[in-house]
């Protein structure tokens, strides 16, 4: 495919939008069990939730990119039976309102007990982000199988393009609060900083697994039963135009191959190898210094995961338009 | 519920693109146009076309075929492009299943191109609404044309009659007999679409003579033996036994 | 689906729907045009149209695009003054003025020297009215496209069976068994062929290809054949020898229709030797009849008899003595004695193809004529009289077209094709070639062009035609030195059965003033700077040269076309035609008409649209400036203009006065009551326009067949003047006309000699026997430097080099490529896409290639006429068509290298002129990786031409009947 970069911006800013909303939920819940002593204030919440909400807006202003009729956008919403990026196209602002209302409640204190179980009080913001994180696991699972149930794009139509989704997101999220904590309350870097790790693993490991699994599919769809030909020798001589169209410019990244794998490489260095290490050495030296760098390699890397991610995905359609003559 | 298709006769299809410019020309002023082209008199020049004639070489020299292939939305019975578009603006007509995109309601999100593994769609790039063949829905029902012009225009168009429009629900239909005699087949069957075009393939009529035909009774030639000179040396002259 | 803002442009629409003929090609389908609130809608097939019927192709459906082209010439225009040929530097004039300057050029040279002004015009479908016109002036130079198009087409198959493949004649497909089509033949007739090629195949018919190249029509044949180019003389004269060997030739048929088994002279010493035995009078003394008084050999009387004699029954072969000593043989017998060495393998080492394959399309094609004939209950009488309770067909069809003909052997290809189909007892029956009316003429057909230089006088007509059919050396139209009259050098020694002109050699001739300079040349719709010339970067050089005083060597050049083409630049004048759309024409019988297989048909074109700006059809300049020269024709005694305009000159011209036979010929007669023949009829117009703009005539079905000696048929072909007489029209498998010209070459018959130089020349080729020679560029070139053949094929959805200005045809070819086997190209050290040199012993063209395997690999190819000069058809000077569209003609040279028949010789067939577009011979190597990705030659790109848009638009999207384009920002 060709990577549309307001695709990529999208996905890759929700994410991590979606993930540092998780990190910060993730702490207060923690937090309010009492199994981390952070005494996080509101403050942090409000303001973390803040930098989220903006992460979020700026996807959805780079989802606009894409739309030929913006201005239409709304009635996206209308098929959330059978699509999902219709079903992605809800959740979008039920996210982004349900992380609002969490930071809201959190900067403005207007977060009263609503019950307590035993030595728990559960105010409103826990309660707004159980609901915020089952809207941003949606969302999540929605984004991915917006591209994992395309079914004869092989290398998406995987559990694991879903998991990459959100483990990817998520990891970026965490190490984003990792780096607003360190701005805004440095005692809770090594809590997200610890996860950030966690995570990162885990995403190497699926994302490894998707790499491996993608460079062992063998395309389903061949020219032979794309015309319904057999023979083992056929050729497409001409697509029956010259000035190109809308098949050979969006379905074809029209790179090399070492283009390509450099990419891949690129990704893999910035995304895990990078922030790996200055993650482990901010456990041990908390500062923005180490973090920044940190947040800025994963970036850059998840726009070139997000790029590699689309390129390599082959679309049979190609098979029809190979050639000019 | 009726499933109108096209059928198209590789047997017989000389690849001379009549459909192609039919198509768009009965299109751009038709509900589905305009259609845009870009760079018309320049570089590279692109448009919106919903029909293409493709051309492959299968073989090598000189067992080669040349075969022309003309493609557009294949009407599949389970379309992948309808139940992803967010909007509804893709969607399936339940009287005839022809697909069709609603432009009012396409928001040029490109996500049923995506879904379509046949490369069927084409964004107008000036409108930014997703187009595709409509099988000239608004042909085919129009009832101030004659009767036999109810037809998409490619089909109308074409000089070999290499495309048959019909019911392929319809047994009876001439597109139901053509693909159930000619061995109609359908593309890229392993992803469950179900188009409902079909492809008629390749049929040779190969040399049908018999070696005996050569030796013939009725050879002219024995019409030519008419000089024996007389004069001339035979066997009867020299032997004497 | 369903756009409101469509819904709302739609409804209150002023819609109008009318019928006319498509011009987008030679093919003259019936088309019907929808035009909402004045624009063009839809053009769709005409159902009810014979040719067509309801079909239409790539080109016709993109008719919108061609009308409203930016490409299109809007204003009359003059060079600029201090201009340049080739700026393409004009300003705007006004009508009067263009037709002012005309008139004085003109009226003077015709005073004067009227050969001085020469009339060369393209793939105009109105040689009826430019030929009127150019007799009318006495000029003889004038001719039509078809000498650098399929002349030997033409020739090769009237002079040998009265009709030929073209608009003449064709394969009865819908009842062949067999169908063999040889070479490229996809630009005629096509749409007609494609709908008859499908129900062949689907009817189960078998369909061979033989052909260097796999695309177009051969894509969907049965099997492909692929052979060298220019050899396919040699496969067919194999054939011959192999169904004769067999005895699979149709016995009867040569000896009742052809003239087999006449008696020819074979007496060395004679100065008649190699023409027929003739006895008695000839029934009607003129060389357009083939009178019926020469010899058969009758095996009862076992002596010679005049032909068709009751009872008699001839021999084919052996040699006989008649009474006066001569000796004579059956031509047939010659014939065998001509192919009995072309044998299979003898013809497999020159095509290609193997030895098997040749034998088996030979048995093929006898056993499939022999054993599947059919029988239709059709009683007809052939012109001695006998009655036949049947019509018989030899199921075997033929087509072919330029693939044959553009080679310097393709006169005695094609004849020789001719003659297989004629063994085979294929002519104008059911399954085979039929002819289509005006057609069969007589061989060769009766019109001449005057003898000798004295049939060219200032201020009267040509005394003759300025294109004809010669029968015999003396109609040849020379001095008495053997000097060409004419400018292109048609009907000399040089080519002396050039029946179309030679129009590929006007300009160089009128450049180097060989045979003589001319004043002024007219061109209209050719493109002769560009793809209708050869050598065309010499040519373009040609046309702007100057002499000392720093004239131009060809003084005053005007040009007439639709389109600013590569042409126009070189004009001092420049007259805007209308387009297809905006004209009344006629595709009439005295031209090239439309006829069908089972009867006579002509069309008609009509307005649908205004002319756009101040563009004019043709015929009307053409008809203006004959009024104003005041040619008998267009004028009445006293000297005033007759004709109001053209529509009124096709009802009221009469080719004599009283003649009854005009333009047009349905519905003649005052009310309309006639047909072929009567009294001009006011309404003829409307009752065209009434009929589908189309007017066909079925023969009785017995006078469909055997039109060559049907008597029915051939009386009621003169009756109604399509033909002088009613005599048989015997099939000519030996040809004496072209022995009398070997006769002449070898000095043995009195009259007009060839020049000294010429008489081995026309000896060798003026050979009455079919045969088989290397063409000429081969015979004169390196073959081991240039090994490899070049050749064109014509794509289906472009019609030479109009199209390119057509904004959706453009789009499917926009730039060529070379095509080479995979084989040559690796041989060659060349990949897919590689930028390689192309070059001939002329020239050489820089472009990019594919692999194909569907090309031999002998062989390259591209597509005609996409390459164009930059800036040139309304394209952008970047256009890809200029950038990386290139043009074979660069490659190819318009005379053969100097040899032993002389220099300057036309790069064309020495019996017909016609041009040897085929035979060149290349060599491909890698360009250098430094070199530009761009076509090579390039040319200075076009300045604007005025009356076209200055800027193009980025993008456009037509919708009819809001005002042409919605959006088309510039």
């Amino acid at each position: 495919m060709q990577p549309a970069f307001s695709v990529i911006f999208l996905t890759t800013l929700i994410g991590m939008g979606q993930g540092l909303f998780l990190a910060i939920y993730t702490e207060q819940v923690y937090s309010v069990l009492n199994v981390v002593q952070t005494n996080s204030s509101d403050r942090f919440y409000g303001i973390a939730s803040g930098v989220a909400l903006v992460l979020l807006i700026l996807g959805l202003i780079a989802s606009i990119f894409h739309l030929g009729r913006p201005e239409r956008a709304w009635r996206a919403a209308a098929m959330w039976r059978t699509s999902w990026l219709s079903r992605e196209v809800i959740i979008l602002p039920i996210v982004m309102g349900l992380v609002f209302l969490f930071g809201i409640v959190h900067f403005m204190s207007w977060n009263p007990v609503i019950m307590t179980f035993g030595q728990v009080e559960v105010r409103l913001s826990l309660i707004i982000g159980a609901f915020a994180t089952l809207a941003t696991f949606s969302l999540y699972i929605a984004t991915g199988m917006i591209y994992a149930c395309l079914k004869f794009l092989q290398e998406w139509h995987s559990p694991l393009t879903v998991i990459n989704y959100l483990l990817l997101g998520s990891v970026s999220g965490f190490t984003m609060a990792s780096v607003v904590a360190a701005y805004w309350q440095p005692k809770l870097v090594s809590f997200f900083v610890g996860w950030s790790i966690v995570m990162l693993v885990f995403a190497f490991i699926s994302r490894g697994a998707s790499l491996i699994r993608n460079k062992r599919l063998r395309p389903k769809s061949t020219v032979q039963t794309a015309i319904g030909v057999r023979h083992n020798q056929i050729k497409q001589k001409s697509m029956g135009f010259m000035g190109g169209s809308m098949n050979t410019r969006d379905f074809f990244h029209g790179k090399t191959l070492f283009f390509l794998r450099s990419i891949k490489t690129i990704f893999l260095v910035l995304v895990f190898a990078v922030p790996l290490v200055l993650l482990i050495v901010a456990l041990f030296k908390p500062t923005l210094t180490v973090l920044l760098p940190a947040i800025v390699s994963m970036y850059l890397g998840l726009i070139a995961e997000r790029w590699y991610f689309f390129a390599e995905g082959n679309h049979p359609q190609n098979i029809y338009y190979q050639s000019i003559a | 519920m009726s499933q109108l298709a096209l059928v198209i006769d590789l047997n017989v299809c000389v690849g001379c693109h009549a459909c192609v410019t039919n198509c768009k020309e009965w299109n751009t002023s038709g509900s589905a146009g305009a259609l845009s082209d870009d760079h018309p008199y320049g570089k590279d020049p692109t448009g919106t076309f919903f029909n293409r004639v493709q051309t492959y070489e299968i073989g090598k020299f000189p067992k080669t075929e040349t075969l022309h292939f003309p493609k557009s939305c294949l009407h599949c019975e389970d379309p992948p492009c309808v139940p992803v578009c967010p909007t509804g603006a893709s969607y399936k007509r339940e009287e005839d299943g022809i697909v069709l995109v609603d432009y009012d309601k396409c928001i040029g999100c490109r996500y049923c191109s995506w879904a379509c593994p046949y490369g069927a769609r084409e964004i107008d790039e000036h409108q930014k609404v997703m187009k595709k063949c409509t099988l000239c829905v608004d042909r085919i029902y129009d009832e101030s044309l004659p009767e036999d012009e109810r037809k998409p225009a490619c089909v109308l168009a074409c000089p070999t009659s290499a495309r048959i429009f019909g019911d392929v629900h319809d047994p009876d239909s001439e597109v139901s007999v053509a693909i159930r005699e000619q061995g109609g087949y359908q593309l890229m069957p392993e992803w469950g679409t179900k188009p409902s075009n079909h492809y008629l393939p390749r049929h040779k009529n190969h040399v049908s003579y018999h070696k005996d035909e050569l030796e013939r009774a009725d050879n002219p030639l024995k019409k030519e033996d008419y000089q024996v000179d007389a004069s001339e040396p035979s066997l009867d002259d020299v032997t004497s036994w | 689906m369903y756009s409101e803002n469509n819904l709302l442009a739609e409804s209150p629409d002023h819609i109008e729907v009318k019928n006319t003929t498509c011009y987008m090609c030679a093919c003259r389908c019936g088309i019907r045009v929808t035009l909402k609130n004045g624009e063009v809608r839809y053009i769709q097939g005409n159902p009810d149209h014979p040719l067509n019927k309801g079909v239409i192709c790539a080109k016709g459906s993109s008719g919108i695009m061609k009308q409203y082209s930016p490409a299109r010439l809007t204003k009359p225009l003059k060079r600029r003054k201090g201009a340049q040929r080739g700026d393409n530097d004009f300003e705007e004039i006004s009508w009067d003025e263009a037709y002012a300057i005309m008139e004085e050029r003109l009226s003077e040279i015709r005073a004067t020297d009227p050969k001085k002004f020469a009339l060369f015009t393209g793939r105009d479908q109105m040689q009826a009215l430019t030929g009127l016109f150019a007799k009318q002036f006495g000029t003889p130079n004038y001719a039509a496209h078809g000498g650098f198009c399929s002349v030997n087409m033409a020739a090769g198959m009237i002079y040998t069976i009265g009709g030929s493949f073209w608009e003449f004649g064709g394969p009865d497909l819908e009842r062949s068994k067999l169908f063999i089509m040889f070479g490229t033949a996809e630009d005629h007739h096509s749409n007609p062929l494609k709908i008859q090629l499908s129900e062949f195949k689907r009817h189960g018919g078998r369909f061979i290809s033989i052909n260097p190249i796999r695309t177009g029509y051969s894509a969907i044949a049965d099997e492909w054949v692929p052979i060298k180019p220019g050899t396919d003389g040699a496969l067919i004269l194999a054939l011959i020898n192999e169904i004769i060997q067999l005895g699979l030739y149709d016995r009867d048929f040569l000896i009742q229709y052809t003239n087999s088994a006449e008696l020819v002279n074979v007496d060395e010493a004679s100065n008649e030797e190699g023409l027929f035995v003739r006895q008695g009078e000839k029934a009607i003394d003129d060389a357009c009849v083939d009178n019926q008084n020469k010899l058969w050999w009758d095996r009862h009387a076992n002596g010679a008899v005049i032909t068709h004699t009751e009872g008699a029954d001839p021999y084919l072969l052996g040699d006989f003595e008649l009474d006066n000593g001569m000796k004579v043989k059956p031509a047939f017998q010659l014939l065998v004695d001509r192919v009995k060495d072309y044998t299979p393998e003898w013809a497999s080492s020159i095509t290609g193809i193997p030895v098997e394959t040749i034998k088996q399309l030979a048995h093929e094609m006898g056993i499939t004529a022999r054993d599947q004939k059919i029988e239709l209950p059709i009683p007809w009488t052939d012109t001695w009289g006998k009655e036949h309770e049947s019509v018989s067909g030899n199921p075997v069809s033929f087509h072919a077209m330029r693939g044959l003909a553009a080679h310097s052997n393709g006169f005695h290809t094609i004849r020789s094709l001719s003659i297989l189909m004629t063994i085979l007892g294929t002519i104008d029956c059911p399954g085979g070639f039929r002819h289509k009316a005006p057609f069969p003429r007589p061989i060769p057909p009766c019109a001449k062009t005057p003898r000798g230089p004295e049939g060219v006088q200032p201020n009267t007509p040509l005394a003759g035609m300025a294109l004809g059919w010669p029968a015999e050396p003396n109609d040849l139209f020379v001095d008495d030195e053997g000097t060409p009259v004419r400018l292109d050098k048609g009907f000399s020694w040089e080519y002396p059965l050039s029946v179309h002109g030679l129009m590929h050699n006007a300009i160089t001739n009128a450049w180097r003033g060989d045979p003589y300079p001319i004043d002024t040349l007219m061109i209209f719709m050719a493109n002769m700077a560009w793809n209708s010339s050869m050598n065309t970067v010499n040519i373009r050089d040609m046309l702007k040269d100057k002499d000392e005083d720093g004239n131009y060597k060809i003084p005053n050049i005007f040009v007439c076309d639709a389109f600013e083409s590569e042409m126009v630049a070189f004009a001092d004048l420049v007259l805007p035609d209308t387009s297809y759309l905006e004209r009344h024409d006629v595709m009439s019988m005295l031209d090239r008409p439309i006829s069908e297989y089972d009867g006579p048909v002509d069309s008609v074109r009509v307005p649908v649209l205004p002319p756009t700006g101040d563009s004019r059809p043709f015929q009307e300049t053409i008809i203006e400036l004959g009024s104003r020269l005041k040619l008998p024709a267009f004028v009445d005694a006293e000297g005033n203009r007759k004709y109001r305009d053209y529509p009124d000159f096709v009802i009221n011209y009469e080719t004599e006065p009283g003649s009854g036979i005009g333009f047009l010929a349905g519905w003649r007669g005052k009310a309309g009551e006639k047909f072929m023949k009567g009294e001009p009829n006011p309404n003829q117009w409307e009752m065209y326009e009434k009929n589908n703009c189309v007017y066909h005539y079925h023969l009785p079905k017995s006078y469909q067949y055997m039109r060559n000696f049907n008597k029915g048929y051939l009386q009621w072909s003169r009756k109604h003047r399509l033909t002088r007489f009613a005599e048989p029209i015997t099939i000519h498998v030996y040809s004496e006309v072209l022995q009398k010209f070997r006769l002449a070459a070898q000095g043995k018959l009195p009259g007009k000699q060839p020049p000294e130089h010429l008489r081995k020349r026309v000896e060798t080729y003026f050979d009455p026997l079919p045969m088989y020679y290397v063409p000429l560029e081969s015979q004169l070139t390196d073959t081991q430097k240039y090994p490899l053949n070049a050749v064109t094929q014509r794509p289906m959805a472009m019609y030479h080099s109009w199209d390119s200005q057509n904004a959706w045809l453009r789009q499917i070819h926009a730039h060529n490529y070379l095509h080479i086997n995979p084989q040559t190209a690796q041989a060659n050290g060349i990949s897919d896409d590689d930028w390689i040199w192309v070059e001939s012993m002329h020239g050489k063209v820089r472009c990019q290639c594919r692999l194909s395997e569907a090309v031999e690999p002998g062989t390259v190819w591209t597509w005609n006429a996409i390459g164009k000069a930059s800036g040139a058809w309304g394209l952008d000077k970047h256009a890809n068509e200029s950038q990386r569209g290139f043009l074979l003609n660069h490659l190819i040279s318009e005379e053969l290298p100097e040899n032993v028949d002389g220099d300057h010789l036309s790069n064309s067939d020495p019996v017909t002129g016609q041009a040897a577009w085929y035979d060149v011979r290349v060599r491909i190597y890698k360009a250098d990786d430094h070199e530009p990705a761009q076509t090579s030659p390039q040319f200075k790109p076009h300045k604007h031409t005025p009356g076209t848009p200055k800027r193009k638009p980025k993008w456009q999207a037509f919708f009819a009947g809001l005002g042409k384009f919605k959006g088309g920002a510039k």
